[in-house]
């Protein structure tokens, strides 16, 4: 099991070294953010030149160390379950780039 | 005047020898002036700012005032102020006017200081020169050739050239003290979790941290006594007793005042990457520590050139996610023409974000993604503990760790912008402090010649333990009693 999981670990890192411009779209599309043909492979030197950097972490046995998400040990604050807000539609639909009868516009998503 | 310090300004407001009015003018003036070179205010508003500033006046007469009363500063536009434009220098939000006030607006607000306008920074924080802005660079007001860092960049060259008397700024992976340093001011990036969040622009949410950028130590720490504070609205503000960062200030006197103060020197921070200019002045600024009673103990922190690469993981990963509130749907850009909703959210975002955003975005989603996480996010998260744990093997040997704030002196622009990984190596004294959360501060601490014979300042780091900002700041204060280096401005200015 644990020697499945390190190849797997590797194969991801083989992977990793060769992004290709197909990855760049797929990942584009994830991340919502359109790529054109003519911008696609600028994308791809320079996304490579990070990820060459970003390498160096492999390098380290980190087997057994805790990640760490919060610079402090702290744990999440709870509040009593009741209204804290007012309701601000009006104000915040005034900067929105298309309303209709308090509801944000957007184009057709059921035929 | 405009070289006054705060304490100064604030008497001389107390004793109305000047009103609010008056400065806020003198500010609006030199604004008016310079800012169309420098560039350092993407948002002004002459109106909204005089306003503010009567109502100082009216609060002084009163007698209901505190000490930054009436006193003109300049918002990174990260910050959200209520009815104005908050565009984090990004054509996403070029139009954006927020309706409500980012935490750190509203304590200045109540502490009656007044609004100088928004400043200049790279787009959503995301850079080290301030050229990534939608709105165009910044000048460093020591050489109008070159960058001010970033990405406070625009806050930075505000209070280098005096177009504030003090300003905010945000710090992620340095970009309060990068260009503290570059520009030749004091600015601090308090402990994580000090100052509130709510309504400062999310980049990465685990790293950002706002600060004050100022002239002085002692300006700092007023600043902080209003920035600093518990808020609920901040799921990672830290509920703690309010501190006044001023109280020992004026106890450093006599010649040793730093007597017993345990300096650590990283040997990493001191090792190639370096420029040998830096190197110089940071060791003078040493030597004068030494005088002023303290003792030099070298420390290590072993994984310091690992939180580059860690940081280019966590940081763009936590970014890919805060930024997907950027859809076109309820504020911010959206495209002219799409096909469908798929069409609009991938345009929209095309169109709205430049291209050092994008690129981050996209390194985040794909660190994110099935197959991927472990060997990116989560190893990032392990590697982020060993830093952190360096910091916290090093604080057993010393009080406070000193060293360079940026490699080299400011940069010419277009220097660095074709290569983002040279760009990302600015911060590699400032990262490692994020990623473990601590607080980091910059003082001026000299200047370097370049190769052009102009010289540039140079930034000295002081590392603390967590909350351990008076301090930080008294040893700042004590180094700015005896030297003159954030007293100096540019020329010609």
């Amino acid at each position: 099991m644990k020697l499945r999981c390190a190849f797997k670990i590797l194969q991801t890192i083989n992977q990793n070294m060769a992004l290709n411009l197909d990855d760049i779209k797929r990942i584009a599309h994830l991340a919502r953010i359109e790529v054109s043909e003519s911008e696609a492979q600028e994308t791809l030197n320079k996304l490579s030149g990070i990820l060459g950097l970003i390498e160096q972490m492999q390098a380290v046995d980190t087997t057994g160390i805790v990640p760490m998400s919060h610079s402090q040990d702290v744990t999440q604050r709870l509040r009593e379950d009741v209204v804290t807000k007012t309701n601000q539609r009006e104000l915040f639909q005034s900067i929105a780039p298309a309303t209709q009868d308090g509801l944000y516009l957007v184009p057709r998503v059921i035929e | 005047m405009i070289n006054s310090s705060l304490k100064q300004l604030g008497q001389q407001l107390a004793s109305k020898q000047v009103s609010s009015v008056e400065l806020t003018q003198a500010y609006l003036q030199r604004m008016t002036q310079l800012n169309p070179t420098i560039n350092a205010y993407v948002t002004i508003d002459e109106d909204k700012t005089l306003a503010q500033a009567k109502a100082a006046d009216a609060r002084i007469a009163t007698g209901d005032f505190g000490p930054l009363t009436g006193i003109p500063l300049a918002q990174k536009d990260i910050f959200c102020a209520k009815g104005w434009r908050t565009t984090c220098s990004s054509k996403m939000l070029e139009t954006f006017i927020s309706p409500y006030d980012a935490h750190v607006i509203s304590q200045f607000d109540a502490a009656g200081a007044v609004n100088l306008g928004k400043t200049n920074m790279d787009e959503f924080a995301m850079g080290s020169s301030n050229e990534t802005s939608y709105f165009g660079g910044v000048k460093n007001p020591w050489d109008f050739d070159r960058v001010p860092g970033g990405s406070s960049g625009g806050s930075a060259a505000a209070v280098a050239a005096r177009l504030c008397a003090a300003a905010t700024g945000t710090d992620t992976g340095g970009s309060i003290r990068q260009p503290a340093s570059l520009c030749g001011f004091t600015g601090l990036k308090p402990t994580y979790g000090l100052v509130s969040r709510y309504g400062m622009i999310a980049f990465a949410s685990s790293l950002d941290q706002a600060g004050p950028m100022a002239k002085s130590a002692e300006d700092c720490a007023l600043m902080l006594n209003v920035m600093a504070g518990f808020d609920e609205r901040d799921s990672t503000s830290v509920n703690r007793e309010k501190e006044d960062y001023t109280r020992g200030l004026a106890a450093l006197t006599g010649e040793q005042p730093l007597k017993g103060l345990r300096i650590g020197l990283p040997k990493e921070y001191f090792a190639e990457g370096l420029s040998a200019d830096v190197a110089k002045v940071i060791e003078t600024a040493i030597a004068e520590y030494k005088k002023l009673g303290a003792e030099i103990i070298e420390v290590s922190l072993p994984n310091n050139n690992l939180s580059i690469p860690v940081y280019y993981v966590l940081a763009p990963a936590e970014a890919s996610s805060n930024l997907s509130r950027f859809d076109g749907v309820r504020y911010g850009h959206r495209a002219a023409e799409y096909n469908d909703l798929m069409d609009m959210y991938m345009k929209s975002r095309a169109e709205g974000f430049g291209a050092e955003v994008k690129r981050r975005i996209l390194i985040g989603t794909y660190v994110l993604s099935a197959g991927y996480y472990d060997a990116y996010y989560l190893k990032a998260q392990q590697i982020r503990r060993l830093i952190a744990q360096d910091f916290v093997e090093a604080f057993k040997h010393c009080d406070v760790i000193m060293g360079p704030a940026a490699p080299s002196t400011a940069f010419k622009a277009g220097e660095k912008t074709s290569d983002p990984v040279a760009m990302y190596l600015e911060d590699l004294y400032t990262i490692a402090v994020n990623l473990a959360g601590l607080p980091g501060m910059s003082i001026p601490a000299g200047f370097a010649a370049n190769s052009e014979g102009k010289s540039l300042p140079v930034g000295l780091q002081i590392i603390g333990n967590y909350f351990d900002e008076a301090r930080m700041l008294e040893i700042g204060h004590a180094y700015q009693q005896v030297t003159d280096w954030h007293t100096r401005m540019p020329e010609g200015i």
